[in-house]
């Protein structure tokens, strides 16, 4: 754990997290996300040996079941998923290019 | 008859003694919407469509004398972020403004089975990220106890729209006390059942070990019924579980023990809502209850387990809303990657970008360690703070939240504005069922009940109690 983030670390998390900040939000975010990292060093006090980590409340195990397509997802569902997509090319949504 | 301030059972009273019809009462809820929600700003979107075809269908059935069902006519509001079929659902953000939802989620699918009429969706603190319902891309919504006040969050649409009869009930997500700490506020009861115990299928997830769904009421007797209605598993969430059988089974609610955590009433609580928490401690021992002071050592640390461990996952989830296959899409970008950046910098508000940014900060590559694997051990001491006390104790009593709501505007530095759920949150991180019920009718401070595992019952056994003392 650590001090103050550098605006240089905050672009970088920006880029990670595939957001568009403008300048002013980076010194904002800078000051806030460090203040709530500070926050955190309350944990340092806290005896953890030994201490198994919790993901979830309830003891989570795998559930299974049969890999099978659904009457459910009928051709209205299909239709309304479909029309919402910003740019489509018959029933493919279309993305642009990646590089 | 004036339909005024009804519950559950009122309401379908009148339905059968034929006093109102359920296309009247619809029409009559509407017409209080369109007086009143102009300034309470409740509800973002009505879904009235609907619900006047399920009207409908009530009206034949009782003109046929046929059984209702648990909730058959009642006017119900749902948070904007679980789905209704061909309804638009925004999670309170521009990133999905013109987002209709494909499919029901099973909550919703469960409360049309048993009869509810929905009347429209609710507003929130964007992608229920926030603790006074100001994060909302698209309203203010007011606490109708108080039109200076924040209805506070993140489903203060929820609960607003029960405080002012804007509904019979109406649903809300709790993730560190969404549903407890505007109950709290707005002077109605509110319910985080059990992690587990309530779908989460078609409800968007923010942090998916934390979510869970539960009713706003007017009585702690109707929020009792709209949980009947929505538990159960479901086999499209695969973390939803069958209703354990009680480990106890009450016999009389007097005789059961409370213990008050002593870490609840330290600094940082409010005076006047320490004075109102400590009558209703005496109620209850007056009424024959045993009070316990208990100590729940690991309190101080929930806030950052849960500061930790919520925006991890938020920082994940969210990675959906990409601007490719529905919402918000950036139209001036050339690349990809490009489309990905400027919909999510432009679609998503401060606070949601916020948790975002820390998210991808604490799982990346050198701090996952030291920041998510650490909370998720300290987690495990909270839980087991828990567990020990309930050795001990039946329920557990504090504050809903440390403080009574506040103005718009009035906590702009997001820590502040994290503190006033410093009560509730140990209750996520442990997964159990929690209340919040009014200290007495209209007030804007609520205490929290909180129970062991799956024991809801005691939970509304208690709130039941205390409301006839």
């Amino acid at each position: 754990m650590k001090g103050m983030l550098t605006i240089d670390e905050v672009k970088h998390l920006a880029k990670l997290a595939r957001l568009e900040l403008v300048d002013e939000e980076l010194t904002t975010f800078q000051k806030e996300l460090s203040s709530i990292l500070d926050y955190f060093e309350k944990l340092k006090e806290v005896d953890i040996e030994n201490i198994k980590p919790t993901a979830y409340a309830l003891d989570a195990k795998n559930i299974f079941r049969e890999d099978e397509p659904k009457e459910k997802y009928d051709e209205e569902m299909i239709a309304t998923m479909l029309k919402q997509a910003p740019e489509k090319d018959g029933r493919h949504v279309k993305v642009k290019a990646v590089l | 008859m004036e339909i005024k301030n009804f519950t559950i059972k009122q309401t379908q009273k009148g339905l059968k003694e034929k006093e109102f019809s359920a296309t009247e009462l619809v029409q009559n809820y509407y017409k209080k919407i369109s007086e009143i929600d102009p300034v309470i700003k409740a509800y973002l979107s009505l879904t009235d469509e609907l619900a006047l075809a399920q009207a409908k269908i009530i009206d034949e059935k009782i003109a046929h004398n046929e059984d209702l069902g648990m909730i058959g006519g009642i006017p119900l509001a749902i948070k904007d972020n679980m789905l209704v079929k061909n309804f638009s659902c925004t999670a309170g953000s521009k990133i999905l403004e013109n987002y209709l939802a494909p499919y029901d989620a099973t909550v919703v699918e469960k409360i049309k089975k048993a009869g509810g009429i929905i009347l429209g969706k609710t507003n929130m603190d964007e992608f229920a990220m926030g603790s006074s319902t100001e994060n909302s891309a698209y309203q203010q919504t007011k606490n109708p106890r108080d039109l200076d006040l924040v209805p506070g969050g993140s489903s203060g649409g929820s609960a607003a729209a029960v405080a002012a009869d804007l509904c019979v009930g109406s649903f809300g997500s709790d993730t560190g006390g969404s549903i407890r700490q505007p109950a709290s506020f707005c002077g109605v009861v509110g319910l985080k059942p059990t992690y587990g115990a309530v779908s989460r299928y078609g409800l968007m997830a923010m942090a998916s070990s934390l979510d869970q769904i539960g009713p706003f009421a007017k009585t702690v007797e109707d929020a009792e019924i709209l949980f009947d209605v929505i538990k159960g598993k479901d086999p499209l969430d695969s973390t939803s579980v069958e209703e354990k059988d009680s480990r106890f089974k009450i016999q009389d609610s007097r005789s059961l023990k409370i213990g008050v955590p002593k870490e609840y009433f330290a600094e940082g609580l409010n005076q006047e809502v320490k004075e109102e928490i400590e009558k209703v401690i005496k109620k209850l021992e007056k009424a024959g209850l045993k009070i316990e002071e208990i100590s729940l050592p690991s309190t101080d640390y929930a806030l950052a387990v849960y500061y930790i461990i919520m925006p991890a996952e938020v920082s994940s989830n969210l990675a959906r809303y990409d601007g490719i296959r529905y919402g918000l899409s950036s139209d001036q970008a050339q690349k990809l990657e490009d489309v990905y950046r400027q919909t999510r910098g432009t679609g998503f508000g401060k606070e949601v970008r916020r948790r975002i940014m820390l998210g991808t900060y604490i799982l990346s590559h050198g701090y996952y360690d030291a920041y998510y694997i650490k909370a998720q051990k300290v987690r495990t001491k909270i839980t087991e703070d828990f567990k020990k006390a309930y050795e001990k104790v039946d329920l557990i009593l504090t504050p809903t939240s440390p403080i009574k709501p506040f103005r718009f505007g009035e906590k702009s530095d997001p820590l502040a504005m994290y503190l006033s759920d410093i009560y509730t949150v140990p209750v996520n991180i442990a997964g159990l069922p929690a209340i919040s019920i009014p200290v007495k009718p209209e007030s804007t401070i609520g205490f929290q009940l909180i129970a062991p595992w799956f024991q809801e019952k005691s939970l509304f056994e208690v709130g039941k109690l205390y409301e006839k003392l």
